[in-house]
């Protein structure tokens, strides 16, 4: 199976009808990852044997005609834990980790009948914008084999643009499941932050952090939201509200839908083969009917700064808990116990991880606590209250997701702040907490993907799926398959 | 300028330990960082409250009754690198005969 030419409805369809079996549906799936591996890496684990036996038992039952997603091969960012299927963060100081319980999104998900063919690469520990700080291989980008997929969901990214399986998860603390949508030339949303449980996601930044869906075709993201979502009582942050069938706003009209633009978005900075991409994309939301303003998101130029701070800060706390005592790598030949601590870490995090611990720890440390974490604190009160203020009188924001397209392998991993950068558009709407996606826009003169970002409301999620489906419809970018052009990589 | 002695304190107290030609690079790169850092101070933020959680919730709280679907203690040791008698073992806090270190 390649998941290139087909979508849920149609799966599902063939599924109910016998004209396919989930046996074959992950037989088929293994074979097409098997094929693109060697030039992908999109993968880090995965999981045949589990994946086969699952759909043996759903073949046994029967597939249910009212459920969509039952019999369906799904892959998880490695972030995610799941349940006797080693789980690494792409961090050697997990790379033995075989977790003992599902995350809440795997369980849900599982419960409604999908089947998990594997977890996928990406940034260690969720930090880059490239998955080229991996500890085990970078992802390559399916439709230039040369240039990265983005990140920190490459892997899921790059293995949905590929056709390896109809839905991956990811996960977003400043844009890692929009800016890998965008260089991979598909829909990715991050949902409010509340709406998804974290419980089973390795923490990053807690205050930013959120899981969210990837496919290629916008209505296939919406019943997986849609089964993703609600309270959880082991996440206490996830929200108590009700949670819409997503797949009502699909095709719905965009007539009268009020869009801001911010010039902020289309700044120094802003590749001019994205601009001109998203640009077009906004003229035809306009020719549907969507009303657009151009409006000021003044604090826009600080939210990478108020990010690294604050995100690194969570960060430097959440990953005190890697410390080789109860799960994980433990150095070897150690002679006390501090010992055991300072050299598990320090063997077992990479650069960029060990970076932003750096950062956050002295971001939190006595004498700098007011300059830098307080001090990006009020920033991120001034970044949300913008966003706020715009949303109060719009329904969606839209700009470019990133400022360019795929770069380079190699190109920028000497360069942090050349990294950080990457995600300057996409970082503003994890430190306001509202759900944002990347909807594929067409492509540049070198056939690179562009991305348009929409933004909504908190908890409406639903104005994107309609806005997104519209422009969807529109334009079928869906039809273009990548080239996997630049072998041998 | 953040100095290589400010970093090798910061690395303490992360517990992380680079060799002299790391903590030089990791100077150079933190102290670039930290200068990106200075444009914070250009925002007027008096009287700003800072934003630490989006959560429209100030506490959250559950009965204090024991939870009993977890994990078991023998699956929770499945990760542990070094266990005995179904217990966590670590390595002593003190190094033999440097007792009074």
């Amino acid at each position: 199976m390649n998941y290139l030419e087909t979508d849920l409805h149609s799966l599902h369809q063939q599924l109910v009808n016998h004209e396919l079996t989930a046996v074959d549906l992950v037989k088929s799936t293994m074979a097409t990852i098997d094929e693109h591996e060697s030039q992908l890496n999109a993968f880090i684990t995965t999981n045949q044997k589990k994946a086969l036996a699952a759909a043996e038992k759903l073949d046994a039952e029967g597939i249910p005609a009212d459920n969509l997603l039952a019999g369906i091969p799904v892959a998880y960012k490695d972030n995610i834990v799941t349940k006797g299927v080693r789980t690494t963060a792409a961090s050697h100081i997990l790379d033995n980790f075989n977790p003992v319980y599902d995350a809440t999104i795997v369980e849900k998900l599982e419960a409604a009948g999908t089947i998990n063919v594997g977890k996928t690469n990406m940034d260690e520990f969720a930090m880059g914008s490239s998955t080229e700080s991996s500890y085990f291989k970078p992802t390559h980008n399916p439709w230039d084999l040369s240039r990265v997929p983005g990140g920190s969901s490459g892997g899921s990214a790059a293995a949905v643009a590929a056709g390896d399986v109809l839905a991956a998860f990811g996960s977003d603390t400043g844009g890692s499941i929009r800016q890998p949508s965008a260089y991979n030339g598909i829909f990715g949303l991050k949902p409010t932050y509340g709406r998804v449980s974290r419980w089973g996601l390795i923490a990053f930044g807690s205050s930013f952090d959120q899981l969210g869906v990837m496919t290629r075709r916008v209505k296939d993201a919406a019943p997986f939201l849609t089964v993703m979502s609600g309270h959880d009582g082991k996440d206490s942050t996830s929200s108590q509200r009700p949670v819409p069938d997503f797949s009502q706003f699909i095709g719905q009209d965009i007539k009268g839908l009020k869009i801001a633009v911010p010039d902020e978005f289309f700044g120094q900075g802003i590749a001019d083969d994205v601009k001109a991409q998203v640009e077009k994309g906004i003229k035809q939301l306009v020719e549907q009917g969507a009303i657009v303003d151009h409006v000021q998101l003044p604090h826009t130029k600080y939210a990478v700064p108020a990010y690294y701070v604050l995100a690194s800060s969570e960060a430097s706390s959440n990953l005190q808990r890697f410390d080789g005592i109860r799960y994980g790598f433990r150095a070897e030949d150690v002679k006390n116990l501090t010992d055991v601590y300072v050299r598990t870490r320090s063997e077992g995090f990479g650069p960029e991880v060990k970076r932003r611990i750096m950062l956050g720890t002295f971001a939190l440390s006595s004498g700098y606590y007011d300059a830098y974490f307080n001090k990006a604190a009020k920033v991120r009160t001034l970044i949300k209250q913008d966003f706020e203020e715009i949303l109060k009188t719009h329904d969606l924001i839209v700009g470019p997701t990133a400022p360019d397209t795929p770069f380079l392998i190699g190109a920028n991993v000497a360069d942090p702040i050349t990294l950080y950068m990457k995600d300057i558009l996409t970082i503003s709407a994890n430190m306001a907490g509202v759900p944002a996606a990347s909807v594929p826009a067409g492509f540049n003169a070198a056939g690179l993907p562009v991305g348009m970002q929409m933004i909504a409301k908190r908890f409406d999620e639903g104005t994107i799926f309609r806005a997104a489906s519209a422009f969807e419809e529109m334009n079928q970018y869906y039809l273009e398959k990548p080239s996997f052009k630049g072998g041998n990589a | 300028m953040i100095s290589k002695d400010q970093v090798a304190h910061v690395a303490e107290l992360a517990r992380l330990s680079f060799t002299d030609a790391e903590l030089a690079h990791f100077t150079t790169q933190l102290d670039q960082i930290i200068v990106m850092e200075h444009a914070l101070a250009e925002v007027p933020t008096d009287g700003v409250a800072p934003t630490t959680q989006l959560t429209d919730t100030e506490n959250v709280f559950r009965d204090d009754v024991p939870v009993t679907d977890g994990p078991s203690r023998d699956e929770l040791l499945q990760n542990v690198p070094e266990s005995k008698d179904g217990l966590i073992k670590v390595p002593s806090i003190i190094d033999k005969g440097e007792a009074d270190a």
